[in-house]
């Protein structure tokens, strides 16, 4: 940004000076009230007892350190978020950087494809997570008819997994789910940042004699990481967000193994009215996504390639 | 010249390759689409049909009965009227304030607005999930719980939207606040006459994205709302799987008609709304 042009440019005009804060004053009024005010007081829950009943009791760190030292529930929780990051992320960049490679190659009906791949983004996660639930359904979903039939004609009894009473299978399930309703905002994404990388880059480099591979290697994935880098950060931040997924399709389950943060929030806030407990989730939530962006942030520069900078 | 993947590069025929790029793809697609397919073969099976193995895909007469029996059960009629008009008044303020920052953002000069910019942005890293508890209290304080209002309020204002807004209004050229100006138009003006009507796609975008963020929301009402008159869409139908689980004919029918109207909205301005979504990021990013 050119700071010192706009500098000197700059004039601050004293007629504008109220209407500046009476143009603002509306979405200020919602900031403090619905954001900034509500961060303090959700702080200041969180070193509470509070069943919203009876007047809340101060309890200093012991929500906190109850969640890190005793909460068994909380351990399995953390540890989803942990299994849903690692198996979805990476899954979730690779096919959709593979879809948005296959979209801008000009193949017939690529717009047409590009409109099937996006369609679960705009359904709403209820109905999406209805869909597999009956999809996955153990004795007449479509999953397990397909694994039967699939069993029968190879004349060999496969068995498809009981996923929503099987922990392993269940968080699977959450992952398949996610997969199919937000791959395509990524492919989007993706395709975005394709189109955007000059094609001079790939002929210097098909001149200097490079494979299909090698200009992948050394002109796509390169221009790509400012998005690749951006998308880390959204699918982060997702995964750690999960909530309707688990909600509708598992209810959390089996026991606790597809419990996101987020439902346990709202479990801990909504049903056992435990809002210093639901208020301090919400914070190592927070605190959790904050540190994992800002790690990223220092990390990008080891390996995000900014055109500008060159 | 085969080297360059590329979708500007002129091209004679399709390779194998493409070939077998084509099969993949067009492979993944009906795989998206096939959950698809099995709430609407699903919907249309009578309850004989729906655990019959093999799977029937065309149910022998479709049930078309099914609907009719959700739509009365679920009462999706109400929860239709509510989505719509939490989205649309949700939407109309929503662009309301946040045009009026972004222009005072980008088009006014006052004290303080560089500081008052940054708290805007430092507001965008606030996970939902941290005022969800406090701001569930404030709606039962002021009274609103279990009203349009606790749904309409805190989505009337984003941060998300005057950003965007503000970046758009600083691409129209200042000469023309400046003809206005000596015209003797106040800000106000400029900012309706002017800067509104050049804004219409970033507008649109704004819209788009509040609209589906509106509608789509489950976990706020899910909070807010005990009513059965003020269920939205994914609330009722979440409702409803909680009443009829297994009842999967009425379930996958219910499912049909709370996800057809936005995939056919979604078919009408496909391209605006997959645009919408590329802008919003890059505008993040």
């Amino acid at each position: 940004m050119n700071n010192h042009a706009r500098f000197t440019a700059f004039r601050w005009r004293s007629d504008q000076q109220w209407e500046g804060y009476v143009f603002l004053l509306p979405s200020l009024i919602g900031l403090f009230v619905f954001s900034l005010l509500p961060v303090l007081f959700s702080l200041g829950i969180s070193l509470h007892e509070w069943d919203l009943l009876t007047p809340p009791v101060f309890v200093g760190l012991k929500n906190f350190r109850n969640l890190f030292t005793q909460d068994l529930i909380f351990s399995e929780v953390a540890a989803n978020t942990v299994f849903f990051c690692v198996a979805i992320v990476p899954l979730q960049m690779a096919l959709s950087l593979l879809l948005a490679l296959a979209l801008t190659r000009r193949l017939p009906g690529a717009p047409l494809f590009r409109a099937i791949y996006y369609m679960p983004v705009v359904t709403t996660i209820v109905a999406a997570a209805m869909i597999f639930q009956w999809v996955f359904d153990r004795n007449y979903g479509l999953f397990s008819s397909v694994v039967w039939g699939v069993g029968s004609w190879l004349n060999a009894p496969l068995a498809p997994p009981d996923w929503f009473n099987n922990g392993f299978w269940a968080r699977w399930a959450v992952v398949i789910l996610t997969l199919w309703k937000n791959s395509g905002f990524t492919t989007v994404i993706f395709m975005a940042g394709l189109q955007a990388i000059p094609r001079v880059l790939y002929e210097a480099a098909a001149i200097d004699g490079a494979g299909r591979w090698q200009s992948f290697r050394h002109v796509t994935l390169p221009m790509l990481s400012p998005t690749i880098f951006f998308l880390a950060i959204i699918l982060i931040i997702g995964a750690f967000q999960l909530f309707g997924e688990s909600y509708v399709m598992t209810g959390g389950g089996p026991g606790y193994a597809t419990m996101t943060v987020v439902q346990y929030i709202y479990q801990s806030a909504f049903s056992y009215f435990r809002m210093g407990k639901g208020a301090a989730l919400s914070w190592v939530l927070f605190v959790a996504i904050f540190a994992l962006t800002l790690a990223q942030w220092q990390l990008q520069r080891k390996w995000v390639h900014y055109e500008s900078n060159t | 010249m085969r080297a360059i993947p590329d979708a500007a590069q002129p091209r004679r025929g399709y390779s194998l390759p493409d070939a077998i790029v084509f099969a993949l793809t067009a492979a993944g697609a009906v795989l998206m689409l096939l959950p698809f397919a099995w709430m609407v073969s699903t919907s249309l099976k009578s309850p004989a049909e729906v655990f019959a193995y093999p799977v029937i895909w065309i149910p022998r007469q479709p049930m078309w009965s099914n609907y009719a029996q959700a739509f009365g059960i679920a009462g999706f009629d109400r929860m239709f009227f509510n989505s719509v008009f939490i989205a649309t008044a949700s939407v109309t303020l929503n662009l309301l304030t946040s045009s009026l920052a972004g222009f005072a953002f980008a088009r006014l000069r006052f004290r303080g607005r560089d500081i008052l910019f940054a708290l805007y942005l430092a507001t965008l890293m606030i996970p939902g999930q941290v005022t969800l508890i406090p701001v569930f209290i404030l709606i039962r304080a002021l009274g609103w719980y279990d009203s349009y209002a606790a749904l309409i309020a805190p989505s009337a204002v984003s941060v998300f939207s005057a950003f965007l807004l503000r970046q758009f209004f600083r691409s129209i050229p200042p000469d023309l606040d400046e003809a206005a100006r000596i015209d003797g138009a106040g800000s106000l003006r400029i900012w309706w006459q002017i800067a509104l009507p050049l804004a219409r796609p970033a507008l649109a975008t704004v819209a788009v994205l509040s609209f589906l963020g509106s509608w789509n929301d489950f976990l706020w009402p899910l909070i807010v709302i005990h009513s059965r008159d003020l269920w939205t869409i994914p609330l009722g139908l979440s409702m409803f799987q909680g009443q009829y689980a297994v009842q999967w004919h009425l379930l996958m029918a219910g499912t049909t008609i709370a996800v057809l109207p936005v995939l056919l909205l979604y078919a009408v301005g496909q391209k605006w709304i997959v645009s919408a979504t590329a802008v919003a990021t890059r505008g993040n990013a």
